[in-house]
Protein backbone atom coordinates (compact mmCIF):
# COMPACT_ATOMS: atom_id res chain seq x y z
CA UNK A 1 0.00 0.00 0.00
CA UNK A 2 1.19 3.48 -0.65
CA UNK A 3 1.40 6.39 1.49
CA UNK A 4 1.24 9.54 0.19
CA UNK A 5 4.03 11.74 1.32
CA UNK A 6 2.58 15.47 1.67
CA UNK A 7 4.20 18.66 1.59
CA UNK A 8 3.94 21.45 3.35
CA UNK A 9 4.22 24.45 0.87
CA UNK A 10 4.25 26.97 2.98
CA UNK A 11 6.67 25.55 4.98
CA UNK A 12 9.26 24.59 2.06
CA UNK A 13 12.24 26.33 0.89
CA UNK A 14 13.09 24.14 -1.83
CA UNK A 15 16.43 23.06 -0.92
CA UNK A 16 15.93 20.19 -2.49
CA UNK A 17 17.25 17.95 0.26
CA UNK A 18 14.18 15.43 -0.34
CA UNK A 19 14.61 15.09 -3.58
CA UNK A 20 18.40 13.79 -2.75
CA UNK A 21 17.06 11.53 -0.74
CA UNK A 22 14.14 10.09 -2.81
CA UNK A 23 15.50 10.55 -6.02
CA UNK A 24 13.16 7.61 -7.93
CA UNK A 25 9.87 10.01 -6.29
CA UNK A 26 11.32 13.51 -6.16
CA UNK A 27 12.79 15.49 -8.83
CA UNK A 28 12.99 19.80 -8.28
CA UNK A 29 11.07 22.20 -10.85
CA UNK A 30 13.26 24.99 -12.03
CA UNK A 31 12.41 27.10 -9.13
CA UNK A 32 14.05 24.42 -7.00
CA UNK A 33 10.73 23.17 -5.34
CA UNK A 34 10.52 19.45 -4.86
CA UNK A 35 8.49 17.81 -7.71
CA UNK A 36 6.31 14.65 -7.89
CA UNK A 37 7.85 12.09 -10.70
CA UNK A 38 4.05 10.45 -11.17
CA UNK A 39 1.83 13.30 -11.20
CA UNK A 40 0.58 15.42 -8.52
CA UNK A 41 0.70 13.55 -5.27
CA UNK A 42 4.10 12.19 -4.08
CA UNK A 43 3.00 8.34 -3.40
CA UNK A 44 5.38 6.12 -1.24
CA UNK A 45 5.61 2.36 -1.88
CA UNK A 46 6.74 -0.02 0.92
CA UNK A 47 10.47 -0.42 -0.36
CA UNK A 48 11.22 3.02 -0.24
CA UNK A 49 9.31 3.95 3.27
CA UNK A 50 12.67 4.09 5.01
CA UNK A 51 14.38 6.63 2.70
CA UNK A 52 10.88 8.46 2.49
CA UNK A 53 10.95 8.76 6.54
CA UNK A 54 14.50 10.07 6.69
CA UNK A 55 13.56 12.99 4.24
CA UNK A 56 10.79 13.55 6.69
CA UNK A 57 13.12 14.21 9.47
CA UNK A 58 15.93 15.56 7.73
CA UNK A 59 13.94 18.32 6.07
CA UNK A 60 15.43 21.31 7.70
CA UNK A 61 11.93 22.92 7.19
CA UNK A 62 9.69 20.03 8.85
CA UNK A 63 7.76 20.58 5.67
CA UNK A 64 7.17 16.75 4.88
CA UNK A 65 4.84 14.20 6.50
CA UNK A 66 4.10 10.62 5.51
CA UNK A 67 0.67 10.02 5.63
CA UNK A 68 -0.64 6.09 6.61
CA UNK A 69 -2.17 5.61 3.43
CA UNK A 70 -4.66 7.86 0.75
CA UNK A 71 -8.04 6.83 2.54
CA UNK A 72 -6.89 8.30 6.09
CA UNK A 73 -6.21 11.82 5.16
CA UNK A 74 -9.28 13.43 5.69
CA UNK A 75 -11.31 11.97 9.03
CA UNK A 76 -14.47 13.20 10.92
CA UNK B 1 -39.56 52.06 17.22
CA UNK B 2 -40.55 49.84 19.76
CA UNK B 3 -40.00 46.80 20.76
CA UNK B 4 -43.05 45.13 20.44
CA UNK B 5 -43.20 45.40 17.27
CA UNK B 6 -40.18 43.22 16.54
CA UNK B 7 -41.27 39.99 19.12
CA UNK B 8 -41.19 36.77 17.57
CA UNK B 9 -44.99 36.28 18.90
CA UNK B 10 -45.73 38.13 15.91
CA UNK B 11 -45.51 35.17 14.05
CA UNK B 12 -44.58 33.89 10.67
CA UNK B 13 -44.97 35.45 7.71
CA UNK B 14 -46.01 34.56 4.21
CA UNK B 15 -42.53 34.01 1.97
CA UNK B 16 -42.08 36.97 0.27
CA UNK B 17 -42.99 36.91 -3.64
CA UNK B 18 -40.13 37.57 -6.31
CA UNK B 19 -36.74 38.74 -4.50
CA UNK B 20 -36.21 36.60 -1.68
CA UNK B 21 -33.00 37.97 0.29
CA UNK B 22 -34.07 41.55 -1.02
CA UNK B 23 -37.49 41.64 -0.33
CA UNK B 24 -37.41 43.64 2.72
CA UNK B 25 -37.67 47.73 2.06
CA UNK B 26 -34.86 48.62 4.66
CA UNK B 27 -32.54 46.80 6.96
CA UNK B 28 -33.87 47.39 9.96
CA UNK B 29 -35.04 44.77 12.47
CA UNK B 30 -39.09 46.23 12.09
CA UNK B 31 -39.02 45.90 8.09
CA UNK B 32 -37.45 42.83 8.80
CA UNK B 33 -39.79 41.16 11.21
CA UNK B 34 -42.45 42.77 8.96
CA UNK B 35 -41.32 41.02 5.36
CA UNK B 36 -40.07 37.64 6.65
CA UNK B 37 -41.61 37.71 10.27
CA UNK B 38 -39.88 34.88 13.35
CA UNK B 39 -38.16 31.45 13.40
CA UNK B 40 -40.33 29.49 14.07
CA UNK B 41 -39.33 26.96 17.51
CA UNK B 42 -38.44 24.15 16.16
CA UNK B 43 -35.79 21.53 17.50
CA UNK B 44 -31.86 21.10 15.66
CA UNK B 45 -32.60 18.00 14.25
CA UNK B 46 -35.70 19.10 12.46
CA UNK B 47 -33.74 22.20 11.08
CA UNK B 48 -31.52 20.11 9.45
CA UNK B 49 -33.33 18.20 8.04
CA UNK B 50 -34.96 21.13 6.18
CA UNK B 51 -31.51 22.25 4.62
CA UNK B 52 -30.68 18.65 3.62
CA UNK B 53 -34.35 19.06 1.54
CA UNK B 54 -33.31 22.67 0.25
CA UNK B 55 -30.45 21.47 -1.58
CA UNK B 56 -29.22 24.84 -0.71
CA UNK B 57 -24.92 25.23 -1.68
CA UNK B 58 -22.44 27.19 -0.37
CA UNK B 59 -22.47 30.60 -2.00
CA UNK B 60 -18.84 31.48 -1.37
CA UNK B 61 -17.14 29.90 -4.11
CA UNK B 62 -16.78 26.63 -3.38
CA UNK B 63 -20.55 25.38 -4.19
CA UNK B 64 -20.21 22.90 -0.84
CA UNK B 65 -23.68 21.33 0.48
CA UNK B 66 -24.60 23.35 3.46
CA UNK B 67 -26.42 20.36 5.30
CA UNK B 68 -23.27 18.26 4.77
CA UNK B 69 -21.12 21.51 6.26
CA UNK B 70 -23.41 21.67 9.22
CA UNK B 71 -23.41 18.01 9.98
CA UNK B 72 -19.18 17.53 10.25
CA UNK B 73 -19.45 20.13 12.64
CA UNK B 74 -20.39 19.33 16.66
CA UNK B 75 -19.23 20.02 20.42
CA UNK B 76 -18.45 23.59 21.16
CA UNK B 77 -18.37 24.53 17.96
CA UNK B 78 -17.92 27.89 16.35
CA UNK B 79 -19.85 29.64 13.53
CA UNK B 80 -18.30 32.44 11.32
CA UNK B 81 -20.19 34.26 8.90
CA UNK B 82 -17.67 35.21 6.04
CA UNK B 83 -18.12 38.71 4.42
CA UNK B 84 -14.70 38.64 3.47
CA UNK B 85 -15.60 39.23 -0.70
CA UNK B 86 -11.79 39.41 -1.45
CA UNK B 87 -13.00 38.85 -5.18
CA UNK B 88 -12.63 42.62 -6.18
CA UNK B 89 -14.96 41.72 -8.99
CA UNK B 90 -17.91 40.73 -6.43
CA UNK B 91 -20.04 43.09 -4.53
CA UNK B 92 -23.12 40.89 -3.60
CA UNK B 93 -22.05 40.37 0.01
CA UNK B 94 -21.79 44.32 0.77
CA UNK B 95 -24.79 44.70 -1.08
CA UNK B 96 -26.44 41.93 1.51
CA UNK B 97 -25.18 43.10 4.49
CA UNK B 98 -26.25 46.58 3.76
CA UNK B 99 -29.63 45.67 2.80
CA UNK B 100 -30.28 42.63 4.97
CA UNK B 101 -28.17 42.46 7.92
CA UNK B 102 -30.68 40.76 9.98
CA UNK B 103 -31.34 37.83 7.36
CA UNK B 104 -27.37 36.95 7.79
CA UNK B 105 -27.37 37.51 11.06
CA UNK B 106 -30.79 34.92 11.50
CA UNK B 107 -28.63 33.35 9.07
CA UNK B 108 -25.95 33.16 11.98
CA UNK B 109 -28.21 31.73 14.92
CA UNK B 110 -29.88 29.46 12.87
CA UNK B 111 -26.81 27.63 11.60
CA UNK B 112 -25.50 28.02 15.76
CA UNK B 113 -28.58 26.24 16.87
CA UNK B 114 -28.19 23.44 14.81
CA UNK B 115 -24.63 22.82 15.44
CA UNK B 116 -25.15 23.79 18.96
CA UNK B 117 -22.23 26.60 19.11
CA UNK B 118 -22.56 29.36 21.26
CA UNK B 119 -19.89 32.06 19.91
CA UNK B 120 -20.04 33.29 16.67
CA UNK B 121 -17.85 35.75 14.83
CA UNK B 122 -18.60 38.10 11.47
CA UNK B 123 -15.65 38.49 9.34
CA UNK B 124 -16.59 41.87 7.37
CA UNK B 125 -15.36 44.21 5.30
CA UNK B 126 -14.85 47.38 6.70
CA UNK B 127 -17.46 49.25 4.72
CA UNK B 128 -20.20 47.36 6.34
CA UNK B 129 -19.52 47.20 10.01
CA UNK B 130 -21.46 50.03 10.97
CA UNK B 131 -24.83 48.86 9.39
CA UNK B 132 -24.04 45.15 10.71
CA UNK B 133 -23.21 46.31 14.28
CA UNK B 134 -26.26 48.67 14.11
CA UNK B 135 -28.24 45.65 13.60
CA UNK B 136 -26.79 43.92 16.55
CA UNK B 137 -27.84 46.61 18.74
CA UNK B 138 -31.21 46.09 17.52
CA UNK B 139 -31.34 41.87 18.45
CA UNK B 140 -31.88 40.81 21.79
CA UNK B 141 -30.71 36.99 22.19
CA UNK B 142 -28.56 34.53 23.73
CA UNK B 143 -25.77 34.14 20.68
CA UNK B 144 -22.37 35.68 21.22
CA UNK B 145 -22.26 37.65 18.26
CA UNK B 146 -18.65 39.15 18.08
CA UNK B 147 -17.17 41.60 14.52
CA UNK B 148 -14.36 41.08 13.43
CA UNK B 149 -12.61 43.90 10.39
CA UNK B 150 -11.19 41.24 6.96
CA UNK B 151 -8.25 41.21 6.05
CA UNK B 152 -8.04 43.60 2.61
CA UNK B 153 -7.00 40.62 -0.35
CA UNK B 154 -7.56 38.24 -2.90
CA UNK B 155 -6.97 35.06 -1.01
CA UNK B 156 -8.19 37.03 2.81
CA UNK B 157 -11.44 35.52 2.46
CA UNK B 158 -10.52 31.41 2.10
CA UNK B 159 -11.38 29.63 5.22
CA UNK B 160 -8.07 29.29 6.34
CA UNK B 161 -6.92 32.23 6.02
CA UNK B 162 -10.42 33.56 7.72
CA UNK B 163 -9.71 31.46 10.51
CA UNK B 164 -6.11 32.54 10.98
CA UNK B 165 -7.06 35.96 11.15
CA UNK B 166 -9.53 35.63 13.80
CA UNK B 167 -7.09 33.46 16.00
CA UNK B 168 -5.07 36.58 15.89
CA UNK B 169 -2.74 35.51 13.11
CA UNK B 170 -2.18 36.57 9.63
CA UNK B 171 -4.68 36.52 7.13
CA UNK B 172 -2.93 33.81 5.13
CA UNK B 173 -4.22 30.45 3.97
CA UNK B 174 -2.49 28.16 6.49
CA UNK B 175 -1.48 24.39 5.82
CA UNK B 176 -2.91 22.10 9.06
CA UNK B 177 -3.01 18.63 9.14
CA UNK B 178 -6.60 19.17 10.48
CA UNK B 179 -9.52 20.57 8.86
CA UNK B 180 -11.25 23.81 10.41
CA UNK B 181 -14.38 21.67 10.93
CA UNK B 182 -12.25 19.51 13.70
CA UNK B 183 -10.06 22.42 14.18
CA UNK B 184 -10.36 26.19 13.80
CA UNK B 185 -10.90 29.25 15.90
CA UNK B 186 -9.46 28.83 19.12
CA UNK B 187 -8.69 24.92 18.67
CA UNK B 188 -12.53 24.38 18.08
CA UNK B 189 -14.88 22.66 15.66
CA UNK B 190 -15.81 25.84 13.50
CA UNK B 191 -18.08 26.38 10.77
CA UNK B 192 -17.28 29.07 8.14
CA UNK B 193 -19.86 29.76 5.83
CA UNK B 194 -20.38 32.41 3.29
CA UNK B 195 -22.98 35.55 4.37
CA UNK B 196 -25.47 34.73 1.23
CA UNK B 197 -25.82 31.07 2.14
CA UNK B 198 -26.26 32.38 5.76
CA UNK B 199 -29.35 34.48 4.91
CA UNK B 200 -30.58 31.60 2.61
CA UNK B 201 -30.95 29.58 5.50
CA UNK B 202 -32.65 31.97 7.05
CA UNK B 203 -35.64 31.99 5.22
CA UNK B 204 -34.95 28.13 5.02
CA UNK B 205 -35.62 28.05 8.85
CA UNK B 206 -38.59 30.18 8.13
CA UNK B 207 -40.40 28.51 5.35
CA UNK B 208 -39.19 25.09 4.81
CA UNK B 209 -36.67 23.21 2.29
CA UNK B 210 -39.60 22.55 -0.08
CA UNK B 211 -40.56 26.15 -0.76
CA UNK B 212 -36.49 27.15 -1.25
CA UNK B 213 -36.89 24.65 -3.78
CA UNK B 214 -39.86 26.54 -5.56
CA UNK B 215 -37.25 28.76 -7.38
CA UNK B 216 -34.37 27.72 -9.23
CA UNK B 217 -33.73 24.19 -11.31
CA UNK B 218 -33.39 20.74 -9.82
CA UNK B 219 -29.90 20.51 -9.25
CA UNK B 220 -29.81 23.97 -8.23
CA UNK B 221 -32.20 25.29 -5.98
CA UNK B 222 -33.36 28.84 -4.68
CA UNK B 223 -32.12 31.70 -6.03
CA UNK B 224 -28.37 33.50 -6.45
CA UNK B 225 -26.73 36.85 -6.24
CA UNK B 226 -24.85 37.89 -8.31
CA UNK B 227 -22.54 40.35 -9.57
CA UNK B 228 -22.49 41.56 -13.72
CA UNK B 229 -20.26 44.90 -13.91
CA UNK B 230 -20.71 46.79 -10.90
CA UNK B 231 -24.48 46.10 -10.15
CA UNK B 232 -25.79 42.83 -8.08
CA UNK B 233 -29.20 41.07 -8.79
CA UNK B 234 -30.92 38.56 -7.45
CA UNK B 235 -32.03 35.86 -9.64
CA UNK B 236 -32.95 32.51 -9.99
CA UNK B 237 -31.17 29.87 -10.74
CA UNK B 238 -31.42 28.60 -14.56
CA UNK B 239 -31.99 31.71 -15.90
CA UNK B 240 -30.22 32.02 -19.04
CA UNK B 241 -26.72 34.41 -19.51
CA UNK B 242 -28.60 36.23 -22.40
CA UNK B 243 -31.38 37.26 -19.84
CA UNK B 244 -29.20 38.00 -17.31
CA UNK B 245 -26.48 39.94 -19.76
CA UNK B 246 -29.54 41.98 -21.23
CA UNK B 247 -31.41 42.76 -18.38
CA UNK B 248 -28.30 43.74 -16.15
CA UNK B 249 -26.29 45.84 -18.20
CA UNK B 250 -29.32 47.17 -20.76
CA UNK B 251 -27.43 46.56 -23.88
CA UNK B 252 -28.02 43.65 -26.69
CA UNK B 253 -26.45 40.26 -25.80
CA UNK B 254 -24.37 41.05 -29.07
CA UNK B 255 -22.12 43.93 -27.72
CA UNK B 256 -20.03 40.91 -26.01
CA UNK B 257 -17.49 38.73 -27.23
CA UNK B 258 -17.17 36.61 -23.82
CA UNK B 259 -18.39 36.57 -20.07
CA UNK B 260 -15.89 35.78 -17.29
CA UNK B 261 -18.26 33.64 -15.48
CA UNK B 262 -16.92 33.29 -11.35
CA UNK B 263 -14.66 35.76 -11.21
CA UNK B 264 -11.02 36.06 -11.46
CA UNK B 265 -10.58 32.24 -10.54
CA UNK B 266 -13.60 31.69 -13.14
CA UNK B 267 -14.02 30.37 -17.01
CA UNK B 268 -13.61 32.50 -19.82
CA UNK B 269 -16.82 31.51 -21.98
CA UNK B 270 -17.36 32.68 -25.75
CA UNK B 271 -20.42 34.92 -27.11
CA UNK B 272 -22.38 34.72 -28.39
CA UNK B 273 -22.21 30.90 -28.58
CA UNK B 274 -22.61 30.55 -24.47
CA UNK B 275 -25.14 33.19 -24.51
CA UNK B 276 -28.51 30.75 -23.88
CA UNK B 277 -26.46 28.56 -21.09
CA UNK B 278 -28.58 28.15 -18.19
CA UNK B 279 -27.09 29.51 -14.70
CA UNK B 280 -27.33 26.53 -12.98
CA UNK B 281 -24.87 23.86 -12.30
CA UNK B 282 -25.70 21.03 -15.11
CA UNK B 283 -25.99 24.02 -17.76
CA UNK B 284 -22.70 25.51 -16.61
CA UNK B 285 -21.06 22.05 -16.51
CA UNK B 286 -21.28 21.70 -20.07
CA UNK B 287 -19.32 24.50 -20.49
CA UNK B 288 -16.55 23.39 -18.13
CA UNK B 289 -17.71 25.93 -15.24
CA UNK B 290 -19.40 26.95 -12.23
CA UNK B 291 -21.26 29.77 -10.92
CA UNK B 292 -18.39 30.32 -8.02
CA UNK B 293 -19.52 33.25 -6.44
CA UNK B 294 -21.75 34.31 -8.92
CA UNK B 295 -19.34 36.86 -10.55
CA UNK B 296 -20.07 37.74 -14.04
CA UNK B 297 -17.71 39.69 -15.87
CA UNK B 298 -18.91 40.69 -20.00
CA UNK B 299 -15.93 41.69 -21.99
CA UNK B 300 -17.11 44.10 -24.61
CA UNK B 301 -16.55 43.07 -28.25
CA UNK B 302 -14.06 46.13 -28.47
CA UNK B 303 -11.82 45.05 -25.76
CA UNK B 304 -9.17 43.05 -25.88
CA UNK B 305 -9.68 39.32 -24.40
CA UNK B 306 -6.02 38.88 -23.94
CA UNK B 307 -4.73 42.16 -22.95
CA UNK B 308 -7.33 41.93 -19.94
CA UNK B 309 -6.15 38.50 -19.34
CA UNK B 310 -2.88 39.51 -18.63
CA UNK B 311 -4.16 42.36 -16.52
CA UNK B 312 -6.65 40.09 -14.16
CA UNK B 313 -3.19 37.48 -14.21
CA UNK B 314 -0.85 40.53 -13.23
CA UNK B 315 -3.46 41.54 -10.33
CA UNK B 316 -3.44 37.81 -9.12
CA UNK B 317 -0.13 37.01 -9.11
CA UNK B 318 0.37 40.27 -6.73
CA UNK B 319 -2.04 38.70 -4.49
CA UNK B 320 0.10 35.38 -4.03
CA UNK B 321 0.76 35.21 -0.27
CA UNK B 322 3.76 34.23 -1.23
CA UNK B 323 4.27 31.19 1.13
CA UNK B 324 4.63 28.43 -1.42
CA UNK B 325 7.27 28.67 -3.81
CA UNK B 326 5.48 27.53 -6.77
CA UNK B 327 2.94 30.25 -6.41
CA UNK B 328 5.04 32.76 -5.51
CA UNK B 329 7.52 32.23 -8.59
CA UNK B 330 5.02 30.82 -11.20
CA UNK B 331 2.29 33.30 -11.23
CA UNK B 332 4.24 36.13 -12.02
CA UNK B 333 5.87 34.70 -14.29
CA UNK B 334 2.37 33.74 -15.93
CA UNK B 335 1.83 37.08 -15.81
CA UNK B 336 4.73 37.97 -17.84
CA UNK B 337 4.07 35.54 -20.34
CA UNK B 338 0.65 36.55 -21.17
CA UNK B 339 1.53 40.20 -21.49
CA UNK B 340 3.94 39.25 -23.74
CA UNK B 341 1.33 37.30 -25.56
CA UNK B 342 -0.94 40.10 -25.69
CA UNK B 343 1.97 42.34 -27.10
CA UNK B 344 3.00 40.10 -30.01
CA UNK B 345 6.01 38.55 -28.58
CA UNK B 346 6.20 34.91 -27.56
CA UNK B 347 3.74 32.10 -27.34
CA UNK B 348 1.00 29.94 -25.63
CA UNK B 349 3.41 27.12 -25.07
CA UNK B 350 5.58 28.56 -22.21
CA UNK B 351 2.45 29.11 -20.54
CA UNK B 352 0.80 26.32 -20.31
CA UNK B 353 4.32 24.75 -19.36
CA UNK B 354 4.19 27.33 -16.42
CA UNK B 355 0.34 26.49 -15.44
CA UNK B 356 1.05 22.62 -14.98
CA UNK B 357 4.55 23.80 -12.73
CA UNK B 358 2.21 25.58 -10.10
CA UNK B 359 -1.06 23.82 -10.16
CA UNK B 360 -1.77 21.70 -6.68
CA UNK B 361 1.05 23.09 -5.76
CA UNK B 362 -0.13 25.30 -2.97
CA UNK B 363 -1.67 25.89 -0.01
CA UNK B 364 -4.80 26.87 -1.10
CA UNK B 365 -6.47 26.70 -4.84
CA UNK B 366 -5.07 30.47 -5.68
CA UNK B 367 -3.00 28.53 -8.13
CA UNK B 368 -5.29 26.68 -9.72
CA UNK B 369 -8.08 28.83 -10.23
CA UNK B 370 -5.63 31.59 -11.89
CA UNK B 371 -4.61 28.56 -14.11
CA UNK B 372 -8.01 27.77 -14.78
CA UNK B 373 -8.63 31.55 -15.68
CA UNK B 374 -5.64 31.29 -18.03
CA UNK B 375 -6.36 28.33 -19.58
CA UNK B 376 -10.03 29.03 -20.83
CA UNK B 377 -8.76 32.56 -22.29
CA UNK B 378 -5.91 30.66 -24.75
CA UNK B 379 -8.88 28.71 -25.82
CA UNK B 380 -11.53 31.32 -26.31
CA UNK B 381 -9.64 33.90 -27.46
CA UNK B 382 -7.30 31.52 -29.50
CA UNK B 383 -7.92 33.46 -32.86
CA UNK B 384 -6.74 36.26 -30.85
CA UNK B 385 -3.85 34.47 -30.12
CA UNK B 386 -3.15 33.53 -33.66
CA UNK B 387 -3.93 37.75 -34.94
CA UNK B 388 -1.66 38.88 -32.10
CA UNK B 389 1.34 37.11 -33.33
CA UNK B 390 1.45 38.84 -36.64
CA UNK B 391 0.60 42.14 -34.95
CA UNK B 392 -2.72 42.38 -35.01
CA UNK B 393 -5.80 42.42 -32.49
CA UNK B 394 -9.59 41.50 -32.67
CA UNK B 395 -10.70 44.42 -30.70
CA UNK B 396 -9.16 46.93 -33.01
CA UNK B 397 -11.01 45.69 -35.61
CA UNK B 398 -14.00 45.84 -33.91
CA UNK B 399 -13.55 49.45 -33.26
CA UNK B 400 -15.87 51.21 -35.05
CA UNK B 401 -13.68 53.87 -37.14
CA UNK B 402 -10.83 50.62 -37.00
CA UNK B 403 -8.41 53.18 -35.05
CA UNK B 404 -5.31 52.65 -33.00
CA UNK B 405 -6.39 52.98 -29.69
S1 LIG C 1 13.65 18.92 2.09
FE1 LIG C 1 11.91 20.07 2.89
S2 LIG C 1 12.40 22.22 2.50
FE2 LIG C 1 13.80 20.99 1.28
S3 LIG C 1 12.81 20.87 -0.73
FE3 LIG C 1 12.20 19.05 0.41
S4 LIG C 1 10.29 19.63 1.42
FE4 LIG C 1 11.25 21.52 0.74
S1 LIG D 1 -0.88 28.91 -2.85
FE1 LIG D 1 -0.25 31.04 -3.17
S2 LIG D 1 -1.92 32.25 -2.33
FE2 LIG D 1 -2.21 30.16 -1.56
S3 LIG D 1 -1.17 30.14 0.41
FE3 LIG D 1 0.34 29.48 -1.09
S4 LIG D 1 1.41 31.35 -1.72
FE4 LIG D 1 -0.48 31.96 -0.67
Amino acid sequence: MSRPLIIDWTACEGRGLCADLLPELIGQDKWGYPQSRSGRTVLVPPELERPARKAVHLCPRLALRLEADAKTRVTG
Amino acid sequence: MTMTAMTPAQGLRMPPDGPRLFAAPNPSLAAHFATYGAIPDVTPAQLLEQVHRSGLTGRGGAGFPTATKLAAVSGKAIVVANGAEGEPASRKDVELLRRAPHLVLDGVEVAARIIGAEQAYVYLRPEVIPVVQQALAERTGGLRITVEAAAEGFVSGQETAVVSRLNSGPALPRFSRYRIFQRGVGGKATLVQNVETLAHLALIARYGGLWFTTAGTADSTGTFLTTVGSSVWEVNHGMTLRQLLTSATGQPAEEWQAVLVGGYHGTWLPLPAALDAPLSREGLELYGTRLGAGVLIPLPSTACGLEFTASIAGYLAAQSAKQCGPCQFGLPELARNLHALAEGRGGTEVIRQTAGLVEGRGACHHPDGTTRMIRSALKVFADDVRLHQHGRCLARIAEPYGGAR
